[in-house]
């Protein structure tokens, strides 16, 4: 079985976003770049299934410039067979979906899966997209994923619950937690990696719909007012007349 | 310009988010019609037009009732087919986002999601969406002919601005592979307020100390018509479930009221919240981060403090 997880190269969580450029750029300076946290989940479901399965390889790919290479080695440390990076900004949705289609039509995988969305620009479609352009089910956001020969049994999480589905593959699919537990390369894993095929290829031309105007931060949040534990009542008074949200 | 709104129902219920994607069709000034799927009562269909809506599309199979990506995308593309509708405006979630994708692919349109404010037009057709995970926004032009609008919550007013209307039915064609991917079954809370649509969250974390001291948590939410939420490690040890879960991997709240226990306020956590009108944090650490992004602060143990906000908001009805 082939399976293709597809990466995203984004700020750690805890960075701090500025942008440069008259706020149309990223301002990456002193940022640190990690794997999307849900892609990663679906990296480590995807290692766990080929853990459990013999023959079954693991690719991963992501469309990106040369600099998210070490991201992309992580991904092969943690436990991924060979590497796919498309040469280019991943500018919109749609561009990097139409990237990601055209690599696994090249290929035929049996499974797709990526993260629910990147936290970066959070668009939460690249895997709808993809499932469209391929005519393959997508199913977003799955937290279970359990393979039963050519047939998977997934949980999706909805509001307030969960809806568990039966799919035959191929399928795309968005993943979350608790799909899988975060996986930490090791030193073995670190090693190999170096050294396992990571290819560059060119990004076919598309025609995207959407282009970029500026960025821009939120306000700044006022200072916090504190309330005595022996006064609870007062923040009562004050959510209803000040805040006016009660 | 012909707008098409996709909403979502629940327990023969249109969900409050939806409304708020009619209100924000009907800003945007165009001929608003609306399409539910699945078993929606009667009322609740015709009471679309008093938000906005002038037709009321009803495609009532019980095959729609549950939500499956590919029949839903097929047929509100056929549903836009018919209405000649240049865009589609829907409520960001685990349903909409996933169709509103599919949708945007058959049509060729330009897609956004995480929508916060109605489109500029004076230059070109501009949306502000809300990235990084509540910390930055971006402007983007949407350039294409037709538009996929996937709004965040509050992003418009429900108002009421006319009456009733009669829904008219529709009748997609749709085959076997749109229901592909089987729904088996469906778990889900009943009669609770969802997280997402709630305006006040109630939030507990590990100062707690255990699942067996929600009570309080449950209570206040109970009497404030609030949703109960919860952090990440709450979640991962099992205490609550997992869909309590809020933050950067879990569910993004924007509330008018956001009340935090016993939660440090990790950028993690954070990045859930963030959008929310009013913060209020109670944690026994006057050092803990979250003071810094909240509006009211309380400091004191959680045990002593909850019980004594709940006497203050009985005695404040
Ligand atoms: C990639 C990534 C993604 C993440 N995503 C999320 C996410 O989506 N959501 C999320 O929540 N976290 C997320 N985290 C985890 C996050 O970093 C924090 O670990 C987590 O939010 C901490 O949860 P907490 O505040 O409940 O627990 P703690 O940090 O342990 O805080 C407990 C707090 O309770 C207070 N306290 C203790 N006892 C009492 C008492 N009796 N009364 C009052 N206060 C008390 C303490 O002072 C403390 O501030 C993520 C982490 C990573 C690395």
């Amino acid at each position: 079985m082939k399976i293709l997880v597809c990466i995203s190269h984004v700020p750690d969580t805890t960075s701090k976003i500025n942008f440069t450029d008259n706020n149309t750029k990223f301002d990456g300076n002193g940022v640190q770049f990690i794997i999307g946290p849900y892609d990663d989940y679906a990296l480590a479901r995807a290692i766990e299934i080929k853990e459990a399965n013999a023959g079954t390889t693991v690719t991963v790919l992501n469309v990106g410039p040369a600099d998210t290479e070490p991201t992309i080695r992580k991904a092969l440390a943690i436990g991924a067979d060979d590497a796919v990076r498309v040469n280019a900004e991943p500018t919109d949705s749609f561009f990097v979906a139409k990237q990601i289609a055209e690599h696994a039509k090249s290929i035929g995988y049996d499974l797709i899966l990526m993260g629910r969305e990147s936290i970066d620009f959070n668009g939460g479609v690249v895997h709808g997209i993809v499932g469209e352009l391929l005519g393959m089910p997508s199913l977003s956001p799955v937290m279970k994923l359990e393979l039963d020969g050519t047939k998977a049994k997934l949980a999706r999480e909805i509001e307030g619950g969960k809806e568990l589905l039966e799919v035959n593959l191929p399928f795309v699919a968005g993943c979350q937690e608790p799909i899988a537990e975060w996986k930490i390369p090791n030193m073995r894993g670190i090693m190999s990696a170096r050294t396992k095929p990571l290819q560059v290829v060119e990004p076919v031309v598309v025609d995207s719909g959407v282009s970029l105007q500026k960025f821009e931060l939120p306000p700044a949040k006022g200072a916090v007012k504190m309330v005595s534990a022996d006064n609870v009542a007062e923040l009562v008074t004050l959510l209803k007349n000040e805040a006016k949200v009660l | 310009m012909n707008i098409l709104v996709f909403v979502e129902s629940a327990e023969g219920k249109i969900k409050k988010t939806s409304l708020e994607a009619v209100a924000y069709a009907n800003g945007m000034g165009g001929n608003v019609t609306a399409l539910a799927l699945g078993t929606v009562e009667a009322g609740e269909l015709a009471s679309l037009g008093k938000y906005g809506a002038k037709k009321v599309l009803h495609a009532g199979d019980a095959k729609l009732n549950d939500g499956v990506i590919q029949a839903y995308t097929n047929t509100i593309v056929q549903a836009m087919e018919a209405e000649n509708a240049d865009v589609l405006v829907l409520a960001n979630s685990s349903l909409g986002t996933p169709v509103a994708a599919r949708v945007s692919t058959k049509l060729g349109a330009s897609i956004a999601t995480n929508v916060t404010e109605l489109p500029e037009t004076s230059a070109g057709f501009v949306v502000k969406k809300s990235i990084y995970t509540g910390k930055a926004f971006s402007k983007v032009e949407l350039k294409n002919a037709k538009k996929v609008i996937a709004i965040k919550k509050n992003a418009a007013e429900i108002k009421e601005v006319g009456s009733d209307v009669a829904p008219t039915t529709f009748a997609p064609q749709l085959t076997d592979a749109d229901f592909a991917a089987k729904i088996v079954s469906t778990e889900k809370a009943t009669g609770e307020i969802l997280l997402p649509e709630a305006n006040i969250v109630v939030s507990g974390g590990r100062g707690m100390k255990g699942p067996e001291h929600w009570g309080p948590i449950e209570e206040l939410a109970k009497l404030l018509g609030a949703a109960t939420g919860c952090s990440k490690p709450v979640s991962d040890i099992g205490w609550r479930p997992h869909h309590e879960h809020v933050g950067q991997t879990g569910v993004k709240v924007s509330p008018q009221l956001y009340i935090a226990v016993g939660i440090s306020g990790a950028i993690q956590h954070l990045a859930g919240v963030n959008s929310s009108k009013c913060i209020v944090v109670i944690n026994k650490d006057s050092e803990a981060p979250f003071f810094k992004a909240a509006d009211y602060g309380i400091v004191g143990d959680a045990f002593d403090v909850l019980p004594k906000l709940i006497e203050a908001v009985k005695a404040g009805k």
